[in-house]
């Protein structure tokens, strides 16, 4: 995978950046209830390009950023972060490989993982909240993944020349 | 295609090196969480990370911003002359209100002092600007651009034009984050302005739904009551509207009524709102004072 060797760090860190301020923006009622999970979305991309650069640490830290700007316990969107992208690096090479569908599902799952976590924390600490409301982010984030592929894939082949 | 000769500065992701920081850092988050949950020994923590979150803010509240710019600045000399006289009769209306009010104020003060309790006084108000609701539907914060720099403190209340909203949970700098009354983890004492019943409302996750689960079937509440803060928890001043109570289902075989309310405040409309301080807690400083609208009588409220 030599075609990521020399992606420049501020592309990355201004997407994440962006990524955060879609997260943090406010939108009506209805429209919140399926925002994608822009950073979550993010970080994926980026671990699964490279993987030996951005990797758990990256995550957790924005995580934490996350868990302030939400107001939610500190750790929980830094422990549901790590944890997607330890899966994600751990099946970086076979995830490269896949056609275009798959993926897509296959980030499908990663959200939804995602999302378990997030509603098990809340569980845990006995915030109450509908199970059924966690679907529409995972739902609107893999039909978004295919073109915010192609969009950090220009970013990226741009950054490069 | 071999990756050890591609991106040869950082370690394998194969090596045990990712788990075992996976592990490291799920381990710290767990622990966090825990401490987080239990205590709020993390404030400090919170704070570093929230003055870094701070400017993201402020970019993204930008475009809001610059559009109310661009349509107080072009709004046109008929809308203005028609908001002004608008304004005008709205502040004559008010006005006549008030001087029934201080009436009733100096009559209230004088029966107080008569029944030799403790004299009600002015609590003092700040307009604060709301610079963002969390996108979280099950955490209903929200961000106001007034911090302790500006006096503000932790347990402060949060009101608007028709009632309570929320209160400060999180005094940072230069910003602060305040807990909407409707999110599910909170609840208020509040009293029934009709006839004095005391209970508790509690936040359902719904902008326009709060609920009092601890009255019992035989309670004297019905559709319509007013509810208004108690000030016996000690976080809120005593006297603000609340609620107005739109339902009320008494289940025979159940010891409690199903009774919901909904809040005075719009509380998923406002934009601008306003910190109160108890006469008992400090005032910023006495320009903070003058600048505010000489505000509601109320609250012989503590700081929390």
């Amino acid at each position: 995978m030599s075609r990521n060797r020399h992606v420049r760090p501020q592309s990355v860190i201004i997407s994440m950046i962006v990524a955060l301020m879609l997260a943090i923006a406010p939108m009506p009622g209805w429209a919140d209830a399926f925002r994608p999970d822009w950073v979550t979305l993010t970080l994926i991309y980026w671990a699964m390009n490279l993987p030996r650069s951005y990797s758990v640490g990256w995550a957790w830290i924005i995580g934490l950023i996350l868990d302030v700007a939400q107001g939610t316990l500190l750790g929980q969107y830094a422990l549901a972060l790590s944890l997607v992208i330890y899966v994600t690096v751990t099946f970086h090479l076979q995830m490269r490989q896949f056609p275009a569908l798959q993926l897509s599902v296959t980030v499908f799952g990663l959200l939804a993982l995602y999302q378990f976590i997030l509603f098990w924390i809340n569980g845990v600490a006995g915030v109450n909240t509908p199970a059924v409301s966690y679907w529409g982010p995972v739902l609107t984030g893999s039909l978004i993944w295919p073109l915010l592929t192609m969009l950090y894939g220009g970013v990226r082949d741009r950054a490069r020349n | 295609m071999a990756p050890a000769q591609v991106e040869r500065r950082h370690r394998s992701p194969y090596s045990p090196a990712l788990g075992l920081r996976f592990l490291l850092l799920a381990g710290l988050s767990i622990l966090f969480l825990v401490i987080d949950h239990r205590n709020n020994h993390l404030d400090a923590v919170r704070k570093a990370i929230g003055a870094t979150v701070y400017p993201l803010r402020v970019v993204v509240d930008a475009p809001v911003s610059l559009w109310r710019w661009v349509v107080d600045t072009t709004a046109s000399r008929n809308e203005l002359r028609l908001e002004n006289s608008r304004l005008n009769v709205e502040r004559l209306l008010t006005r006549a209100r008030l001087q029934r009010y201080a009436a009733l104020e100096a009559e209230n003060t004088r029966l107080r002092t008569m029944l030799e309790a403790t004299a009600r006084v002015r609590d003092r108000a700040r307009v604060a600007e709301i610079m963002s609701v969390s996108s979280n539907p099950f955490r209903h914060v929200l961000v106001v651009d007034k911090g302790t720099r500006d006096g503000v403190f932790d347990g402060q209340a949060l009101i608007d034009a028709d009632g309570i909203v929320g209160q400060i949970i999180e005094a940072g700098v230069l910003s602060s984050q305040g807990l909407l009354i409707s999110d599910p983890d909170h609840a208020l004492p509040v009293e029934v302005n009709r006839n004095g019943l005391r209970t508790i409302a509690v936040g359902t996750g719904e902008f326009d739904r709060l609920v009092l689960p601890f009255l019992p079937n035989n309670a004297d509440i019905r559709e319509g009551d007013l509810l208004v803060t108690s000030g016996l928890g000690g976080a809120f001043p005593a006297g603000y509207p609340v609620a107005i109570v739109n339902s009320v289902i008494r289940i025979p075989q159940e010891p409690f009524a199903a009774v919901s309310a909904q809040p005075s405040a719009a509380l998923n409309q406002v934009r601008e709102i306003m910190l109160i301080w108890s006469a008992i807690d400090q005032a910023p400083d006495e320009a903070a004072a003058a600048d505010a609208p000489e505000s509601v009588a109320g609250g012989e409220a503590t700081d929390e």
